[in-house]
């Protein structure tokens, strides 16, 4: 049993290294928002509303005036697509949350989520670390979009100082929790990982993590022996 | 401080068609089976989605692929802050050395 205390401790420890790698990335988001013309209180409405960091810089970079409403919400849609997935995934994990989840579900991004998932393999999401991240991830994503469109200029090319490589790195790491042997695993991350990169060299979009995680999961039901579906049911009520 | 009422519309349709991918899994995945080829696939969901993130961002370049295999070995021993710092840099000195 964990006191909310230490949920929240742990969460603030697991979020750190996220808000470090998304920082840079509204400074930038802010500061491309400030040349296509956005004003500060537009950056913190889509941030606010939206809150999905991609489709965020992916809408900066189409905007014009007037604003292409249908392709913006059509892009933000395709674009965020991947949320559904990880919310399936989630959900039973989080049921517990009662009328909550559907705030949970706002507060929803890549990183909470992967760092959800990856905490549900040692013990249940509490309300408390669930929050504790995603509502971290939430205010510094205001304050750092907001304030790029103030200093975003100085921010130039952040690759240079490889902080774009910060988000995938986060994501390694947290891939490696879910490795449950090369039998297991090993064609879920062999068919994501060249479906992925052949999508995404192919098609133009976000079809390629739709697509690879697609390939991942039904190589993990072809490869699945016919007994893992009642294993995976004693292992839960055991673990 | 002004915000145009076009640019809001727009905003608040991409949150819109947003929160409804956020809560379309939820709403999906309590209807779906907890057993069989069902939970198979939603076990495996995570490591999947994941790896579709990384694949691409990682097979860009060989500097991309070498920082990348330097997290994969470091992740194993170090805390997930101390990684990812040292991924940035290796990613940062390799580029400063290369490009």
């Amino acid at each position: 049993m964990t006191t909310p205390l230490a949920d929240f401790r742990a969460g603030l420890l697991a979020v750190f290294p996220t808000v470090a790698a998304a920082v840079p990335f509204a400074l930038i988001l802010g500061q491309q928002a400030t040349a296509k013309g956005l004003t500060p209180a537009e950056m913190l409405a889509m941030s606010s509303i939206v809150f999905a960091g991609s489709s965020q810089l992916i809408a900066v970079g189409l905007w014009s005036t007037p604003a292409p409403i249908a392709a913006l919400a059509l892009m933000a849609f395709l674009v965020n697509l991947r949320h559904t997935l990880m919310g399936a995934s989630l959900s039973g994990k989080i049921a517990h949350f009662g009328s909550l989840r559907w705030l949970a579900a706002f507060l929803l991004t890549d990183e909470a989520w992967a760092l959800s998932e990856r905490r549900a393999l040692d013990r249940p999401i509490s309300r408390t670390f669930y929050f504790t991240v995603a509502l971290t991830m939430f205010v510094c994503w205001q304050v750092a979009s907001v304030l790029g469109t103030v200093f975003g200029a100085y921010l130039e090319h952040p690759e240079a100082w490889g902080l774009d490589f910060a988000f995938p790195a986060i994501f390694i790491a947290l891939a490696l929790g879910f490795w449950r042997g090369a039998r297991r695993t090993g064609p879920v991350l062999v068919a994501s990982a060249v479906v992925a990169v052949a999508v995404h060299a192919t098609v133009p979009g976000a079809w390629y993590v739709i697509a690879g995680a697609i390939a991942g999961i039904l190589a993990a039901v072809i490869t699945a022996p016919r007994e893992q579906a009642t294993e995976a049911l004693a292992g839960e009520a055991t673990r | 401080m002004t915000i145009d009422p076009v640019n809001f519309a727009a905003i608040l349709a991409m949150g819109a068609l947003t929160y409804f991918t956020r809560i379309l899994g939820f709403l999906v995945a309590d209807r779906l089976p907890k057993s069989g080829p069902v939970r198979v696939a939603l076990d495996a969901l995570p490591p999947a989605v994941l790896v579709a993130v990384i694949a691409p961002i990682v097979m860009a370049g060989p500097i991309e692929a070498a920082a990348g295999v330097v997290v994969l070995v470091l992740a194993l021993r170090l805390p997930l802050i101390a990684t990812v710092a040292v991924g940035v840099a290796v990613a940062a000195l390799l580029r400063f050395a290369f490009l």
